[in-house]
């Protein structure tokens, strides 16, 4: 039981990005609605930048700009490397809602099902 | 200027990408004419870089001088050279063939926009073989994604935005669970870089985060690599796409996602690691072997002849992948040349499926009846690529065919040639369909309405070189050998 809650007290960070990332799958399987199937793509994403992010602490580091009297700094690498995830996760988005836009003037809907049900053959 | 060679393939369609909406918005020829003169460079060059990668050995090149781990490193070897070629010469062939399709496809004021997002991709698509760190291969196959989801939604029809939605949502599930595993290896060793990697890698075999790692970096993979159960966007998604687009994407899209997986399995994991401490070869040889069946069933289905040669093309992926599952040279210099033929019997069809298109607007299987008389030089670009497909000795499919099938055997996996077999057999049956339809059935109409020269020309070099490199085959044979062991003997 120790062990359990020791395991989770260590790990939280990165069982909550698994959480968020579950919630994000989830969110894009299950929603008829293409605007909250990319609301689910960004949860889903944004958890990956949040595993990275989180793991790059270091116990007793500074913010990682140099300062005077600090010894140990956080990781700056991860960041860095959100910093350009987050810009393609942007640009996903933008591509994905350009595409809803465009979905909705073609078909007058954005529910995946009646979309369906309207492009199905005759 | 030598030394700089790895990065212009990546600056120089990038650079043009951006400045051609900025600087040709009115001059809607100069779009068609940069692209066009950017891919015939980079199939020069790419040429050249192959002999010297050839000769002298692997190419490196340090991004703003940082060394590596530190720096991003962009590495040349046999394999990213080939790649490279394969890759630059379908895309002069298409863009060449693009000039006439998008006069049509594309109004003129898009032109250039249209011209910018071909040019990021190619960008992408080079940057994915040349670079030699791995969240930088990241970046460039999101630049290759977010292109191609864009330049299948050119298409004017309305379904195309949907297939390129439905893509763009398991592309980004694919490419994220491929940064999840990326995040994984960093966490462990500190580094990025590909070789610093292998090093580092190597005494933490056993530690369950290094195979979680290959499993979220191969998931991710197959998803762009449209394996079996990962397939399903690709039929919307070529199948919807402008015909340059989707001969592009089929021709240079599972090619690279090929590479950036064998990158992976050889230069990051070691040989060693794949078949004997994990169980890659069972279940990759599963996914193969289903995949090519999948494939191949999904293809008889189709009406529609864009669908019917996209699900053809899952079927030719799990090819790729039984190379690897062999894991012998040969089994690896068998999914090697599969890459390079694919690639051409891929694009010479879809380009011939796009002059048919340009010229009665339909992509219905059933109306292609007669087409033998009506658009011969098409017809016959057509007829030499189907045959490839079904495996006719003296043309490339029969090449990459003969040499998994051998490699089956030699590694005693006799039991994968039944099933190259059955997926020959039943691509044979639905190109014998549309072969039938085109030159036995229908009263003639109307002879000779060929497409244009713009059209047609690209076509049959394609075809031209389905027939060219298998009765040459030896020389690609010999690049591939060569790589292969390069590969598997942890290069």
């Amino acid at each position: 039981m120790t062990e359990a809650v020791g395991f989770v007290v260590a790990k939280h960070h990165y069982l909550f990005c698994f959480a968020l990332m579950l919630t994000g799958l989830y969110v894009m399987m299950s929603s008829a609605n293409l605007i909250k199937k990319i609301l689910g793509m960004n949860l889903f994403q944004v958890s990956v930048l949040l595993f990275y992010v989180s793991a790059g602490k270091v116990f007793g580091g500074t913010a990682p700009i140099l300062k005077e009297g600090a010894t140990l700094y956080d990781n700056p690498l991860p960041h860095t490397l959100m910093l350009t995830a987050i810009v393609v996760g942007v640009a996903t988005s933008a591509v994905a809602l350009s595409l809803v836009i465009r979905i909705h003037r073609d078909y007058g809907t954005i529910e995946e099902d009646e979309i369906s049900t309207e492009t199905r053959e005759p | 200027m030598i030394a700089h060679l790895p990065v212009f393939f990546v600056l120089v369609p990038l650079v043009a990408a951006v400045a051609l909406p900025l600087l040709c918005k009115n001059l809607p020829e100069t779009g068609w004419a940069v692209t066009f003169s950017v891919c015939a460079m980079d199939l020069f060059l790419s040429l050249m870089l192959l002999s010297l990668v050839w000769s002298d050995g692997p190419m490196t090149y340090r991004l703003a001088g940082w060394e590596p781990p530190w720096g991003i490193e962009y590495r040349i070897d046999l394999f990213g050279a080939f790649v490279l070629t394969v890759v630059s010469a379908m895309t002069v062939l298409i863009t060449l063939y693009g000039r006439t399709s998008v006069e049509k496809e594309v109004p003129g004021e898009k032109r250039s926009y249209y011209h910018a997002l071909l040019l990021l991709h190619i960008a992408g698509l080079n940057g994915t073989v040349v670079t030699g760190d791995l969240f930088n291969l990241y970046v460039f196959l999101e630049i290759t994604a977010l292109s191609g989801y864009a330049l299948i939604a050119s298409s004017r029809m309305p379904k195309a935005n949907l297939a390129s939605f439905k893509y763009l949502m398991l592309g980004t599930i694919g490419i994220t669970f491929y940064l999840l595993g990326v995040g994984y290896l960093y966490l462990l060793t500190g580094t990025l870089n590909m070789a610093d990697l292998a090093e580092r890698l190597a005494p933490l075999y056993d530690n369950p985060a290094v195979r979680a790692a290959f499993v979220f970096i191969t998931l991710g993979l197959a998803i762009k690599f449209a394996v079996f159960p990962f397939h399903t966007w690709k039929p919307a998604a070529y199948g919807e796409a402008p015909s340059a687009i989707s001969a592009l994407l089929a021709s240079t899209g599972p090619k690279v996602a090929a590479y950036a997986l064998i990158r992976v399995l050889f230069s990051v994991y070691t040989p060693d690691f794949d078949y004997h401490l994990i169980p890659f070869r069972p279940v990759a040889m599963t996914a193969a072997l289903v995949t090519m069946l999948a494939g191949s069933f999904m293809a008889l289905a189709q009406t529609d002849i864009k669908r019917m040669l996209a699900c053809s093309g899952i079927g030719q992926i799990g090819y790729i992948l039984l190379g690897l599952a062999i894991g012998t040279e040969q089994g690896v210099q068998g999914s090697l040349i599969h890459i390079l033929n694919h690639a051409m019997m891929k694009g010479t069809l879809f380009l011939a499926v796009g002059s048919v298109a340009y010229r009665y607007d339909t992509t219905t299987a059933s109306h292609y009846v007669g087409m033998g008389r009506t658009m011969p030089f098409t017809a016959f670009a057509f007829t030499v690529a189907a045959c490839s497909m079904a495996g006719v000795p003296g043309t490339v499919g029969f090449v990459s065919k003969w040499t998994l099938a051998m490699a089956s055997l030699d590694a005693g996996y006799g039991f994968a040639v039944p099933f190259i077999v059955l997926s020959t057999l039943m691509s044979s049956v639905y190109f014998w369909r549309i072969i039938h339809r085109m030159y036995f059935e229908g009263d003639v109409v109307q002879r000779d309405n060929e497409a244009p020269a713009g059209l047609f020309l690209p076509t049959c070099a394609a075809s031209a070189l389905c027939l060219l490199l298998g009765l040459g085959a030896f020389v690609p044979l010999q690049i591939a050998g060569r790589t292969a062991s390069m590969l598997l003997g942890g290069g």
